[in-house]
């Protein structure tokens, strides 16, 4: 018998409540034929939620084109698997947490990156790297660099002590984030092809075993309360809805749950995350065909006298569901048992295709498992162009003063270089293990992060690695999400290509705003769609992702912000590449050509306040030509530096060059071009390299053979970067500006006292 | 010449030890924490991570695990023991060296390469020219060495400093050139027979160079040669 424990008026309310539209709710009352329970709703809740259902997103993202010949799991499980060579494989997958660590950055970043971890070796890959990519609004405001230090902090807390490297990452500070940070954290991880494992339960009669820590009262209705809703006022009462990491259990988790994987004692492997037992377990279900009971009593629980609701939603972390057969059982027990880990056998399999809970011999919940998992409502939301966009659009820079010489276009070009979109952001990384595992090849800094495939210490190490790297220009998405989620798309590759690496797959994050508002929908729809269109040109899927709705405060959206997380490939890790300048006389090239781009540059914000204009076309065309330029002139060996050039322009990117070598260059700029144009221009498909003087010619040769535009810039030498031997900045004047920005905002308690308000 | 690299529930850098051996040419096996026997081993390592989640002082609970009664043991016969940053940690919470570790200067955890000093000592984990800078990964949030006036005087005179932090052309900074603000700069420190050291910075990622400089080489080199001298 089921306990029907509610009026079907209160039972309404409740739904309402629990942010389920009247109708949602009358679609439920229709699939169980009677009066939902109390634990039925919150099921439901969470699991219809914008966050676990995509219900509104859904129709757009088919859109993207998942399927290659790489790819041996795309969009739908735990994380994206492709095929990197030699019966290796990565798994990949990007996710917000971005409404948790607006609330409390620190556990907030921290448990999304263990989140995203989790869904790395749920497949039955070992957590190899990690990346983050972040927006706050400006760092002039205490609450942000609360927010800003907190999150940098609780990325490394999680991450340093687990082991896994973070690899690398961006950030971004504007006024359009400032109530709503976002926190992406992308994860990747290796394994045996033959280890690919996926959450699909089977077999009437098998075990389900909980792994991990206790379930507690934290984190209840994160995935709808927090993650499906906007922020107001009371944004501060939702803290009881961030959950709290233990990162030393997820160590353990990871080391138990791949060696029951290698031992084969395991059906099925599922993290609890959003939704908690509610969704690993349906999910794993409803992929099987099958059903599962639950005793929530035979759960442990951190707290007393919790609800079998509370139990069935709780979003406590570092827990993990596994199918055992019942021969299996003892062996699998005493993996966990070697580790210190609990393992509880919280229920079955079943035939019947249902979900059942039940508190010992009550029934609290008893719905078809496929139904929470997939028969969410999908919806057709309403799409219309936002009227800012032809204000913002039509803003011509041209009518702005430039300065053309002197001491005021040396202080706006040390104003870019400083600023904290542009400048150094070793402050963050220096406090992230970037090494552990010994396979991070290229360090944060460089254009990519390239990471050596091996099993260290345990199995075979080989020659090949892999490039990573997670881009999107939050302003250009606001002023053409279109052509901004293709630049994305290309910023990303053009990245990897600097490291020598071919571009193979995506994951990605998009963050929008409520997407019931018909403007914030279309800069959804505009941007899936420009980022598709760039994926299949490039022949590159998207293998996994992760939508992230709401993200607004006071009814204020932020910017369209579709990140994307690049994995590309390199057959010989000594191929790989640096932005660094390496050698005295060697001959610095732009490869692609530099027009008149500054709408949405960060010259026309530092300098003149403005965020405005048309962002920089994309030729894709051309795009695929230079990267392939660039590869190709990497992997002969003909150039030994190579840097894109994206927000601040070409100036920036010689003088990131300069400093990684720690050495100047003498560089000639067109006269064509306004000085500012020249310096400040973001026009895409441009990389500086450099080559030694006899490789000119080579590296001429594969320009013209891939009819891609070239030009000598100068060379490298010297201990400052020259324009025009005129404009002469020292390196350490150069270094001042790049270093010096981010100490000076957060570094030390003396230095944060002597930032001004 | 067998290395045993101890491994402790929430260890993270036993791998990396693993490869840099591997790597050398020397052989090695995992220990698992609970294990009691460290027969066959002539020299241990203990290496990187977060023992027991270190959420109460680092390596205070990993220094009462079944095998650290045999580690001490083992060091007090002569035996060479190698503590990398956790390890380290736990070494002076064993008492097998001096001192403590207390939270960085600056209150943030620090992963960058920097520059170290070899000081004149009588480590067997270190067989390198006094004044050599080498350049090797720090990686810690607790690694400012700290102990008492005497202490630090008594081991300066048995020279048990083995490695301190320094500038790139190997002197100190008038106000010190540790980024962590340990004491007197000091990175590395052994016991008096030497054969037991503890260094905050990771050699073993110094030894692949795939991952950058191969500077770490040297302790791991320097304890074989030793072992083979006295026919270990």
């Amino acid at each position: 018998m089921i306990r029907e424990d509610l009026a079907p008026e209160v039972a309404l309310e409740l739904a309402v409540e629990l942010g389920l539209k009247p109708a949602e709710f009358d679609r439920i009352v229709e699939i169980l034929g009677r009066t939902p329970t109390v634990t039925e709703l919150y099921m439901y809740s969470l699991m219809w939620s914008e966050h676990c259902s995509y219900k509104h997103s859904r129709k757009t993202l088919r859109l993207f084109p998942t399927e290659g010949e790489r790819v041996l799991q795309g969009p739908g499980e735990n994380a994206g698997v492709i095929s990197v060579g030699d019966g290796w494989a990565v798994a990949f997958k990007m996710e917000s947490h971005n409404h948790p660590s607006a609330i409390e950055p620190y556990q907030g970043a921290a448990t999304g990156v263990g989140g995203i971890i989790r869904d790395i070796f749920t497949m039955g890959a070992r957590p190899i790297a990690s990346l983050d990519s972040l927006r706050f609004g400006p760092l002039e405001k205490p609450r942000q660099r609360y927010l800003f230090e907190g999150a940098v902090a609780g990325i490394g807390g999680y991450g340093n002590c687990i082991g896994v490297p973070t690899v690398g990452g961006e950030v971004y500070f504007e006024e359009a984030y400032e109530g709503n940070c976002l926190i992406n954290a992308m994860a990747v991880g290796l394994m045996r092809e033959e280890r690919l494992t996926r959450a699909v339960a089977a077999g009437p009669g098998n075990l389900l075993l909980l792994i991990g820590s206790t379930t507690g009262r934290d984190g209840i209705g994160g995935a709808s309360v927090l993650a499906s809703q906007e922020f107001d006022e009371r944004a501060e009462e939702k803290r009881p809805s961030v959950q709290v990491g233990d990162p030393f259990e997820e160590k353990l988790l990871i080391e138990a749950c791949l060696e029951l994987l290698d031992a084969k004692l395991l059906v099925a492997l599922g993290d609890l995350g959003a939704a908690g037992l509610t969704s690993s377990a349906s999910e794993m279900a409803s992929r099987g065909g099958v059903g599962l009971e639950i005793d929530v009593t035979k759960v442990p629980q951190r707290e007393e006298a919790m609800k079998p609701y509370e139990i069935m939603v709780s979003e406590s972390q570092e827990r993990m569901l596994a199918v055992v057969t019942p021969e299996n059982l003892a062996a699998a027990q005493a993996v966990c048992e070697k580790w210190g880990l609990r393992s509880t056998v919280i229920g079955q399999v079943t035939g019947t295709g249902r979900f059942v809970v039940r508190e010992g011999d009550t029934v609290v919940a008893d719905v078809p498992a496929a139904s929470l998992a997939h028969d969410a409502p999908v919806y057709d939301p309403a799409a219309e162009r936002p009227t800012y966009l032809d204000e913002v659009q039509s803003f011509d820079w041209r009518t702005l003063p430039h300065p053309d010489c002197g001491y005021v276009l040396e202080d706006a070009f040390l104003a870019v270089l400083a600023s904290p979109n542009v400048c150094s952001k070793r402050w963050i990384w220096e406090q992230y293990d970037h090494q552990v595992m010994l396979n991070t090849a290229v360090l944060p800094g460089s254009d990519a992060a390239v990471v050596r495939i091996g099993d260290t210490g345990r199995g075979e190490m080989t020659r090949r690695a892999i490039a990573l790297s997670a881009d999107c220009n939050g302003r250009y998405c606001y002023l053409d999400p279109y052509l901004g989620a293709q630049i994305a798309f290309a910023e990303a590759a053009r990245n990897v290509a600097c490291a020598g690496a071919v571009p193979v797959a995506i994951t990605d994050c998009l963050n929008f705003g409520n997407p019931e508002k018909p403007e914030v929908f279309w800069t959804f729809r505009e941007a899936v769609r420009g980022l598709a269109d760039a994926c299949r040109f490039f022949g590159v899927p998207v293998v996994s992702g992760n939508v992230s709705f709401y993200n607004e405060s006071f009814g204020q959206a932020i910017y369209p912000t579709p990140t994307v997380g690049m994995v590309g490939l390199l057959d010989d890790v000594d191929q790989r590449c640096t932005l660094a300048f390496k050698r005295e006389g060697d001959v610095v090239v732009l490869i692609g050509e530099t027009e008149d781009d500054l709408g949405g540059s960060e010259y026309l914000k530092v300098v003149h306040d403005v965020v405005a204009g048309r962002p920089p076309a994309l030729d894709l065309a051309l795009e695929r030509d230079v990267q392939a330029a660039v590869i190709e002139a990497i992997q002969a060996g003909v150039v030994n530096a190579a840097h894109d050039c994206s927000e601040g322009g070409l100036g920036v990117a010689l003088a990131e060059c300069c400093l990684a070598g720690g050495i100047g260059a003498s560089i000639y700029l067109s006269d064509d071009l306004p000085p500012a144009v020249a310096l400040f221009s973001e026009t895409q498909s441009r990389v500086v390299v450099t080559c030694a003087p006899e490789q000119t010619d080579a590296l001429i040769d594969i320009c013209d053979r891939h009819e891609v535009p070239y030009s000598v810039l100068g060379t490298v030498g010297g201990d400052a970067l020259v324009f025009n031997d005129e404009m002469r900045f020292p390196l350490s004047r150069l270094r001042e500006a790049h270093e010096s920005t981010l100490p000076r905002y957060v570094g030390t308690a003396e230095a944060v006292a002597g930032v001004s308000e | 010449m067998r290395f045993g690299i101890v491994v402790f529930p929430g260890s993270n850098c036993e791998q990396d030890v693993k490869h840099a051996l591997d790597l050398l040419g020397f052989e090695s096996r995992y220990v698992w924490h609970g294990e009691q026997d460290l027969g066959g081993l002539d020299a241990v390592v203990l290496p990187g991570g977060f023992s027991y989640g270190d959420y109460i002082r680092c390596g205070a609970v990993a220094r009462f695990s079944p095998v650290m009664s045999e580690v001490v043991r083992f060091a007090e016969r002569g035996g060479p023991v190698l503590g990398i940053c956790n390890g380290f940690q736990i070494l002076t919470e064993a008492h097998l060296l001096p001192g403590a570790l207390l939270r960085n200067r600056g209150l943030k955890f620090i992963c960058k390469e920097v520059p170290l000093r070899v000081e004149r000592s009588v480590c067997a984990w270190m067989d390198a020219e006094p004044g050599t800078v080498l350049r090797i990964p720090i990686n810690h949030n607790e690694g400012n060495y700290y102990c008492d006036a005497e202490t630090l005087a008594r081991m300066e005179a048995n020279g048990q400093v083995v490695l301190r932090y320094c500038e790139p052309d190997g002197t100190r900074a008038p106000g010190g050139s540790a980024p962590n603000g340990a004491l007197d700069d000091i990175a590395g420190i052994c016991n008096e027979r030497g054969n037991v050291f503890g260094l905050m910075p990771h050699p073993e990622r110094a030894v692949d160079p795939v991952t950058g400089r191969t500077d770490g080489r040297v302790v791991f080199e320097s304890v074989v040669r030793r072992m083979a001298e006295i026919g270990g």
